[in-house]
């Protein structure tokens, strides 16, 4: 039973890709297989949950899979989002009227996008998990130049080179901590797993193991959009289709940053914890104001909330920095808030894109007045990103906050807000404009786009209750939350 | 080979390893980086045989070959297919950093190299260890030719030198990370090398030319 639960988070959306790949997207059929599959998918997260909670951790083919608390939180968090957004994809093609060709591809990659996600949480061994990272970059990598139109393609050009290169640094660095556990005594697969690491790892040669946590931290940061190698996140986040955008940035992000922190649980006993704080500390503010910078004098609605996704990440950065049980809790409930209401946030953005043909925050006027509905949960998206309550960001937000300051870092904790601040400050602003303000006198000539029906809103208002009751009550995840902190939370 | 002549095959081939790299900042025709970067391919091989047979293990051996299989022949040819046949097109014309800078700073980040390898080499000194200043200055190269070339395949050829650095690192330092793993690290590499010739094709046919110059739509 438990092994079936391991692996079906990996068989269930290969199975999706497979039908995709022999039956093509039909629109009244095929088009429903994700929803069933990432159904079943968050089905089986939440059995391997209550597993995990009752049972403490649980593994297979010889711990090169594995499961504990941690690895449940994320794959809850890949099975939500993963859901919504292929519930939202066949309503997104729809009014894309792509080649079937395109079509089938879409299908077959997203599936294996989210299969890739599935591996990398339930990786047993920093190798298998880097491998899993890469092939997420592999398989966006067409999703990202979907459109095929110039921009997308450079997108996509800059997505895998960037990726491609940060990601290898990140296997430099696991090369290097490999060689320092064969010193230590360990041998084969033992050598990258990432339990028996933890466990050895006071015996690490620190002089090496120094330089393959920087190296691994660097790689891995740059797929979660940390600086110095963010570039591509903008590009790519903003040119992908819009559940592309949702699931990469409200849940990829999110597993790059639970490959740091599985380093992260190497690195402390084997360095002390004030090694990877400073580079952590210096990873988030550094990329908190740039996000804060870039949101000022942003002038395309996708690319706000790609660097508002870069904020958030610097804020999670941050908590990983402090590091402490509370901390962690707060992180790992920030990064299931963010996600789902990232996921809206790119959700309604992709349709409010595909009814003014432009990005541009200045063509969008008065949305509050002409598609009140969209307007309405694309508003409460931007209200929960913005940590107002009862968003889950609101909590996490304060208790990251409260972390910071307990764990002696008001500074860090202090200047990191105020970045904060600007950034709310900015996205205010932006949102405000596309939102209210007097309707355009000069309609747009072209034939109106599909009303945007409540059937179509309907995964949109799912996430948002999602952020908001995760936001009111934990309810029976608490536990979970408290034993995932205690992974990896100094006590 | 007897134990005296082993660190001397061993300093040969990665001397041609950390060479080929140089020389691939210092050539133009794009051609002629992907012939050298076969080359590379070839003496990563060698490298692996080197400590296979030094080892008496078949397995490294066994995977030297696989690795000369696909560095030194499947990727080149992959990288070959992707340039096309336009043979204008065949030459890195505008580098960001000139051709002199460049070997400069191929001078200075082979000495990086070898200041922040030392802790490697302290830990473990052998004739292996020893030529792990080679390996990381060829990481450093290919990172360096990868801002500082503007063709994409000349990215391409940087990202590769970055990559077969790293390998060689691996199997200096720890004889090679688990099987499973090095499968899948060149499976990725394959699979990224054939997303990126697809991606150069389809740059091709939207901007009529692989310069990423061309590439200054998105900005904020």
């Amino acid at each position: 039973m438990t092994i079936l639960l391991l692996l079906a988070p990996v068989g269930l959306p290969l199975a999706a890709a497979l039908v995709y790949a022999a039956a093509g997207w039909r629109p009244h059929t095929t088009a429903w297989m994700g929803v069933v599959t990432t159904a079943l998918l968050s089905a089986d997260a939440i059995g391997l949950a209550v597993t995990v909670t009752r049972h403490g951790p649980v593994d297979t083919a010889g711990g090169l899979i594995r499961a504990d608390a941690l690895s449940a939180w994320m794959l809850l968090g890949v099975a939500a989002v993963a859901l919504l957004a292929c519930w939202a994809s066949p309503a997104y093609l729809a009014a894309e009227h792509p080649h079937a060709r395109r079509a089938r591809w879409y299908g077959i990659l997203l599936h294996l996008f989210i299969a890739a996600m599935a591996v990398a949480v339930l990786a047993g061994n920093l190798g298998i998990l880097w491998v899993a990272v890469e092939a997420t970059t592999i398989v966006t990598a067409f999703l990202v130049g979907h459109h095929r139109s110039r921009t997308a393609l450079e997108a996509a050009w800059k997505y895998v080179v960037i990726c491609s290169a940060a990601i290898a640094i990140a296997f430099l660095g696991l090369v290097l901590l490999y060689y320092a556990a064969q010193h230590a005594g360990l041998t084969g697969n033992d050598a990258l797993d990432w339990a028996t690491l933890a466990g050895h790892a006071h015996q690490l040669d620190p002089a090496v193991t120094r330089i393959a946590v920087g190296l691994a931290v660097l790689g891995f940061g740059a797929k979660a959009g940390l600086v110095p190698l963010h570039a591509w996140l903008p590009d790519a986040h903003s040119q992908a289709p819009a559940p592309v955008s949702a699931l990469m940035s409200g849940v990829l992000l999110p597993v790059a940053l639970y490959a740091v922190l599985r380093v992260k649980a190497v690195a402390d006993p084997a360095l002390g914890a004030g090694y990877l704080r400073t580079l952590l500390l210096i990873l988030a503010l550094t990329t908190l104001a740039l996000a804060a910078v870039q949101l000022i004098g942003q002038r395309d609605f996708k690319r706000m909330l790609a660097y508002s996704s870069m904020e958030h990440m610097g804020l999670i950065a941050l908590a990983a920095a402090v590091g402490t049980r509370p901390a962690i809790a707060a992180l790992l409930l920030h990064m299931a808030g963010h996600g789902l209401a990232k996921t809206v946030a790119f959700l309604s953005a992709g349709h409010i894109l595909y009814r003014h043909n432009s990005s541009r925050i200045t063509d969008v006027r008065a949305l509050a007045t002409r598609t009140p509905l969209l307007a309405g949960l694309f508003g409460l998206a931007i209200v929960a990103l913005l940590g107002f309550p009862p968003a889950a960001l609101f909590a996490s937000e304060l208790g990251i906050a409260r972390a910071g300051v307990g764990a002696g870092l008001a500074w860090a904790t202090a200047a990191a807000f105020a970045f904060v601040a600007t950034a709310f400050a900015a996205i205010t602003a932006h949102s405000g404009r596309m939102l209210l303000g007097p309707p355009p006198m000069t309609e747009p000539g072209a034939a109106p786009p599909a009303a945007f029906t409540p059937a179509t809103a309907m995964p949109l208002i799912a996430g948002l209750l999602g952020v908001a009751v995760l936001g009111i009550t934990l309810g029976p995840v608490a536990g979970l939350l408290q034993a995932a902190a205690s992974t990896v939370g100094a006590p | 080979m007897t134990d005296i002549s082993y660190p001397l095959y061993l300093d040969l081939a990665a001397g041609l390893f950390l060479l080929t790299a140089v020389g691939v900042l210092w050539r133009h025709q794009l051609s002629a980086m992907i012939r050298l970067f076969a080359l590379q391919g070839a003496a990563l091989a060698a490298i692996v045989a080197i400590l296979g047979i030094h080892q008496h293990s078949l397995e490294l051996v066994l995977v030297a070959l696989g690795l000369g299989v696909l560095r030194a022949g499947v990727l080149p040819y992959l990288a070959r297919r992707a340039l096309g046949d336009s043979p204008a097109e065949a030459r890195e014309t505008r580098p960001v950093v000139n051709v002199a800078a460049s070997l400069l700073a191929a001078a200075a980040l082979s000495l990086l190299a070898y200041a922040a390898t030392r802790p490697l080499v302290a830990l473990a000194p052998s004739p292996a260890t020893g030529i792990l200043p080679a390996a990381v200055a060829v990481v450093l190269i290919g990172f360096f030719t990868l801002v500082a070339r503007r063709r994409a395949l000349s990215q391409v050829v940087g990202f590769l030198l970055l990559d077969n650095g790293i390998t060689a690192t691996a199997f200096l330092a720890a004889a090679g990370v688990p099987l499973i793993v090095e499968l899948g690290v060149s499976f990725d590499l394959l699979l990224v090398v054939l997303v990126l010739q697809v991606l150069t094709t389809r740059l091709r046919t939207a901007f009529g030319s692989s310069d990423l110059d061309e590439l200054r739509e998105l900005h904020d």
